[in-house]
């Protein structure tokens, strides 16, 4: 898909609005998993607005995120950027065409940060 | 049959560009009626206005159409065009061939058409208009200002200075408002006592003005120029003719654990208070809900020590009943409850303060003296964090507030640079989302507090705070420095949003003014009638209008007396005279009129009637008073029987113009 289409399609899927965002940063000093992502809420919020799908496809910051949506409870402006973060999982999955996540291949993406939490809603996204 | 003039205006390229004026002008030649029918390129101008003149001279007209811009425009204009011409005024109408048509149409033939359309339906009304006469009616001049904080306080001085009678009422028991907790006032870091104590004095010693304090607007019934006013004088149990204000009660009253609001709760005072020494009036006041002698009938201390015999248990609240001209709001504001925001740690530990408190621990009057003490164990703070646009800028109302509180900016930079100033060991952190400081000298008072303050400015917001070990982790992010932040911080000061005052609403709908979702009065013009209410005699000053810092108060506050000066200063008012107007023979007297009119210009009363055979009967008919009425025709509407009328647009005018649309 075309980067254009695949940022509308992310938007789409999260059902957020990052146009929402006045930038703030109040996302950014709520998240628990600050130091495990690359890519900071706030920025993430940033590049699905500029387009910069690829990075954020790319990045493994997205698959630290332990969706505790404590950025969603404090935004205030209803930006919910961990939405954001969840569209941005989901359509790498549906990019590579293969819905499946296979459990041989989990202890290879083990890290020794990663809480359960986020394996445990890995496997429940990914086995569908 | 009418002889109408058709005035069809270019408006330059506005109307001309989309609508081809000079068949307009042709077509509506040769409706009936219309004797003349023209175009010219401005006819708002002064040649253009000698056109319509002579036209009405030389072809005798009775009634004219402008196909001009919005009747809000110009309408005032030709009006007085055509009855500089001996014509009525009410014989003109305009058709809003700009707002309506050329400005929303692309087209020009669609345009065009619909212009012809526009001006077939303003004719065929003019064929129904009568003459008019507006009536008149008197001004009481006196005013009355609602607050008395820095806004209420120069409103009334500027009235007052006019020569006019004006009264200020305050529900709290003195004047000052807000103004009177601040400490400094920014970018000139001036005093705040020191110049608005003096403004108090000139108020309670001029003559034109009297003070009601303790009280609030209990009614308002009337119409500009002729308020009605009922205020409820509250019980303070103490006779304000005879307390002189030594203070004594004060310090003898044996309840001492009453939260201080003046101090917002930082300390206690006494159930008989003065809240702070330069009130005005300097009159004590027993706060029933804590005075024993009130609640169980046991003390009386206060009774004893007051040498001149003033404490009186038995007061009630008094209704005083006043005849006002003009009334101005000025009901201020207030920072909103944190109660929301747990993230902050608010309620949980006392070393997190809004930013009013902390303005009340820099004070020299204040709960501390002047010292700066952490609420908690009294001891100096070293390192302090500000949070800026707490409830500011919110998506969700539920939980803020969706503007910019305005004055948030400025006085953070005040705070933390007094802080620098006063203790220079002390660390200070300003997380900012932007820092928005527009207006004479602020950039420079900011840029001040991060150059020579040494003010650690962070662009970013923070996330938590968690008290711990007498200490509060802060945890913020540093946007521009790509890291989050984890502060040990000895207070948090935070940045509350500002909300109209909860007395706002209800007042609003007593005096029929409008309101906007936020609960701040409506201007009757966003730009230019910024300190008039759209209800015609309600003036609005302060930040009950919007968020705003003591100089633009003052000056606002200034420009709503100017209004009210300029009312008062008449001795008659012209009334609109499109107002309704009940035909008796058809009024069934049902009442429904009465019910939806919104300012109560209808009233009932029972009437005697001829009937058949020398009878006569009683009947109970509607009756409008043309100074209340303001023309808006809800109850033409609701008037089952069709007895109530808009003159100047009555039904069959209305019926008139949406046959002539769709014929």
């Amino acid at each position: 898909m075309e980067t254009k289409n695949l940022t509308q399609e992310v938007i789409r899927i999260s059902g957020a609005n990052p146009k929402k965002c006045m930038k703030c940063g109040k996302c950014t000093a709520t998240c628990p998993a600050f130091d495990q992502m690359d890519i900071h809420p706030h920025q993430f919020v940033d590049m699905v607005i500029n387009g910069r799908l690829e990075e954020l496809l790319n990045s493994r910051g997205i698959y630290n995120c332990l969706s505790c949506f404590a950025c969603m409870e404090r935004c205030p402006r209803s930006v919910e950027p961990a939405r954001l973060i969840e569209a941005v999982r989901m359509a790498v999955v549906r990019q590579k065409e293969n819905n499946h996540l296979k459990p041989d291949a989990i202890p290879a993406l083990l890290d020794d940060e990663l809480p359960q939490q986020a394996i445990t809603s890995a496997l429940r996204k990914y086995m569908k | 049959m009418q002889r109408i003039g058709v005035f069809v205006c270019w408006c330059g390229s506005n109307i001309a560009a989309t609508v081809d004026v000079e068949a307009v002008a042709n077509a509506l030649a040769m409706e009936p009626g219309v004797v003349i029918s023209t175009n010219y390129q401005y006819m708002c101008s002064q040649a253009g206005q000698e056109m319509i003149q002579n036209a009405i001279r030389e072809h005798k007209l009775t009634g004219i159409v402008v196909c001009s811009c919005s009747p809000r425009m110009h309408e005032a204009t030709f009006r007085k065009t055509a009855q500089q011409a001996g014509l009525n005024p009410y014989m003109v109408e305009i058709a809003n061939i700009r707002e309506q048509c050329s400005w929303v149409h692309k087209d020009k033939l669609t345009g065009t058409e619909k212009a012809i359309i526009l001006g077939r339906a303003a004719i065929a009304k003019v064929h129904l208009n009568a003459p008019l006469t507006a009536g008149q009616s008197p001004v009481t001049k006196r005013a009355l200002v609602i607050g008395g904080g820095i806004a209420g306080i120069q409103t009334a001085l500027d009235i007052a200075d006019a020569g006019f009678e004006v009264d200020i009422v305050e529900k709290k028991p003195t004047i000052g408002g807000k103004m009177s907790q601040i400490d400094k006032t920014f970018p000139t870091l001036d005093c705040a006592a020191c110049i608005l104590t003096p403004k108090m004095v000139d108020v309670a010693q001029n003559e034109k003005i009297k003070i009601y304090s303790y009280s609030e607007v209990e009614a308002v019934k009337g119409f500009v120029g002729n308020f009605h006013v009922t205020i409820r004088k509250k019980a303070r149990y103490v006779d304000e003719t005879k307390c002189t204000g030594c203070g004594l009660c004060t310090e003898k009253c044996p309840q001492k654990k009453v939260p201080n609001e003046f101090n917002l709760g930082l300390d206690t005072r006494r159930a008989i208070y003065i809240p702070f020494a330069q009130a005005i009036p300097k009159v004590a006041t027993i706060d029933a809900d804590y005075c024993s002698m009130l609640k169980s009938g046991k003390c009386g201390v206060c009774s004893k020590v007051c040498t001149a015999g003033a404490i009186d248990y038995k007061q009630t609240d008094q209704l005083i009943e006043q005849e006002y001209g003009a009334i101005v709001v000025a009901t201020g504001f207030n920072p909103i409850s944190m109660d929301k925001f747990d993230e902050f740690a608010y309620s949980k530990s006392p070393d997190v303060v809004t930013s009013l408190e902390y303005e009340r621990l820099m004070n020299a009057a204040g709960p501390t003296g002047g010292t700066l003490l952490r609420p908690s164990d009294k001891t100096h703070p070293h390192t302090i964090v500000f949070v800026q646009c707490v409830g500011s800028r919110c998506d969700s109302s539920e939980k803020g507030k969706s503007y910019c509180s305005k004055i948030c900016c400025m006085y953070t930079a005040k705070h933390a640079m007094l802080t620098r100033e006063k203790y220079p060991d002390t660390e200070v952190y300003v997380f900012y989302i932007d820092v928005r400081t527009p207006g004479k000298n602020f950039d420079e008072f900011y840029r001040r507090a991060v150059e020579d303050y040494d003010v650690h400015y962070v662009k970013g917001m923070v996330g938590k705070v968690t008290p711990e070990n007498g200490k509060l982790k802060v945890q913020a992010s540093d946007l521009l420095g790509g890291r989050q932040m984890h502060i040990d911080a000895d207070m948090v000061v935070l940045a509350a949003a500002i909300e109209p005052d909860k007395s706002a609403r209800p007042l609003a709908t007593m005096l029929t003014a409008s309101m906007d979702t936020n609960d701040f009065f409506t201007e009757a013009h966003p730009k230019l009638r910024p300190v008039e209410s759209p209800t015609a005699g309600i003036f609005l000053s302060g930040a009950c209008q919007g968020p705003k810092d003591i100089p633009e108060t003052v000056a606002q506050a200034g420009a709503a007396a100017s209004k009210v000066i300029g009312l008062l200063a008449k001795d008659n008012l012209t009334c609109n005279p499109c107002v309704a107007k009940s035909d008796e023979m058809m009024c069934n007297g049902c009442s429904a009129c009465e019910k939806v009119c919104p300012y109560g210009a209808i009233t009932y009363m029972d009437k005697e009637f001829r009937g058949p055979n020398r009878t006569t009967l009683i009947r109970r008919v509607a009756s409008v008073n043309p100074a209340v009425c303001q023309g808006c025709g809800a109850c033409t509407v609701a008037c089952p029987s069709g007895a109530m009328d808009l003159q100047g647009f009555s039904n069959s005018q209305i019926m008139a113009e949406v046959d002539a649309i769709c014929k």
